[in-house]
């Protein structure tokens, strides 16, 4: 914990240019640019970090509740109501409570992060999010010192999302993280995508990004958020723990049973567009590497 | 005249070639919809998946002829060569595609997921069995092997067609029902035939 960034902001507290730009600047050293304005654009030229198209983003998701397609979210997403939504913030907390999500959005400040996205499925993208670091929220509400553990929830809600029909996976949509990738600055909440909100296909309101961990992981629409002190169940592990394992890191050295993750194809490049290396840690390997020392991550996936 | 009596009659008149153009038709199609945007985001995975999956229903349409005549008395078996022969052609495409567009011609990588990947495995082994099939669907072939090597040969069909279903139903995530709803149409037209030839083994 003791990398933890201390968050007391107030609604009248904005953070000076100056350490957002050092901030930023930290980030885009490890890959991570964090883009806005000149500077940004500068630094994701230099990281070679360019974004997806905004259609690319809304158009292609994995959000099963709406449908299995990969245009079903988009699609069908509409359908989900997102005002007025609350977060529930329970376990080994000071403040527990359902947190609405203005009051969140009060306390936090938005900041846009570049991050690459990676698919457990082998497609990537480059998303400009707008967000909190996570940390920042599960400060508001005070974690105690024995959780080791966070666990996430998507909202379930039958008449809104078709997909839940079927049993494709066992609903809700449940995630987890050990606190201190929970913790992690790279860590957020996002709420937007190109400074817009974030559109419901992509997670609306606010969903977690782990940018070094394949998709699955970054739980959308999440409706609760619980410190534990147990590894928490994830969705895709209950389903098929073989195949996905807790931590579901990107790795190009272990492979899904059944494909190979060794690479990946940028979302958007047409009928000719190429496959290309996929990065250790999906690229942040210098950022979080720490985190998983002395670990078997063979064992580990 | 009945409905089927009908069908059969204007079967006997439909010559058989122009039906090998119709069936390739999707092809130019879907090649058309990819440039224009309308296969979505990655049109790669898209065109892979659709000329997968028309393979898989051409297959399963092979498997419906003799059933048809059988049960209902239908006669549509000299149509069987052409959906033989076109699935086979989109099996193939599937697999070219893949190779060169999704794989971007990794071969490395390739023959590790042809070899590691159960799925791949099972697809690439059904894409074998149907070569034999595909070469010796001519008459010059039926001539040479005489029928009944003939017909054995071809009942490597039923493997195939099953490798195909389990392809599908082994590539997706989570519990979907579409490949599910495949490998039942698939096993129930095998079960179809199952019954019959017991019979005229007894006979």
């Amino acid at each position: 914990m003791a990398r933890r960034w201390k968050n007391t902001l107030s609604e009248n507290d904005v953070t000076p240019e100056n350490v957002f730009l050092n901030r930023r600047q930290l980030m885009a050293g490890g890959a991570a640019a964090l883009g806005l304005g000149s500077i940004g654009g500068a630094l994701e030229a230099a990281e070679g970090l360019e974004p997806s198209s905004y259609e690319d983003i809304t158009q292609y998701n994995n959000y099963y509740e709406f449908g299995t397609g990969k245009s079903d979210p988009a699609q069908n997403a509409h359908l989900l109501t997102t005002a007025p939504w609350s977060v529930k913030i329970d376990g080994l907390v000071d403040k527990p409570g359902d947190y609405a999500f203005e009051d969140i959005m009060k306390a936090m400040t938005i900041e846009e992060r570049i991050y690459r996205f990676r698919c457990v499925e082998a497609w990537s993208m480059v998303i400009p999010w707008n967000g909190f670091e996570l940390a920042d929220l599960l400060a508001m509400a005070g974690v105690q010192s024995d959780a080791k553990y966070v666990a996430f929830e998507t909202a379930l809600r039958p008449d809104e999302m078709p997909g839940v029909r079927y049993p494709v996976l066992d609903w809700p949509y449940v995630e987890g993280l050990r606190l201190d990738e929970a913790m992690h600055p790279l860590t957020m909440m996002a709420t937007g995508i190109y400074g817009k909100d974030i559109p419901n296909q992509n997670g609306a309101p606010l969903r977690l990004v782990v940018p070094w961990k394949y998709g699955f992981k970054s739980i959308k629409s999440v409706v609760r958020i619980t410190l534990t002190d147990k590894e928490p169940p994830t969705s895709w592990n209950q389903a098929n723990a073989r195949e996905y394992g807790f931590y579901s890191n990107v790795n190009p050295e272990v492979d899904h049973p059944r494909w190979s993750q060794a690479s990946e194809r940028v979302v958007g490049g047409g009928l000719f567009s190429k496959r290309v290396p996929t990065l250790m840690l999906n690229g942040y390997a210098d950022e979080v590497g720490d985190l998983y020392a002395g670990m078997d991550l063979s064992k580990f996936f | 005249m009945s409905v089927v009596d009908r069908i059969n009659g204007v079967a006997r008149k439909v010559p058989t070639w122009p039906l090998y153009i119709l069936g390739l038709l999707p092809v130019p199609w879907l090649l058309y919809l990819a440039q224009t945007g309308a296969l979505g985001r990655e049109p790669i995975k898209e065109l892979e998946h659709e000329l997968g999956l028309i393979a898989l229903q051409l297959l399963i349409a092979g498997l419906t002829i003799t059933s048809l005549r059988r049960y209902l008395g239908l006669n549509l078996i000299k149509f069987r060569r052409m959906i033989g022969v076109l699935a086979f052609t989109y099996v193939a495409l599937h697999l070219l595609v893949w190779v060169v567009l999704d794989m971007s011609l990794l071969w490395g990588q390739m023959w590790a997921d042809i070899w590691k990947r159960p799925y791949i495995t099972v697809g690439m082994a059904g894409f074998l069995m149907l070569l034999p099939l595909a070469a010796t669907s001519n008459n010059l072939s039926l001539r040479k092997m005489g029928a009944v090597a003939w017909r054995k040969l071809h009942k490597l069909t039923y493997i195939a067609v099953l490798a195909g279903g389990v392809h599908f139903l082994w590539l997706v995530k989570g519990f979907q029902m579409e490949p599910i709803l495949y490998m039942g149409a698939i096993l129930f037209l095998l079960a179809l035939r199952l019954p019959a030839r017991k019979v005229a083994q007894r006979a």
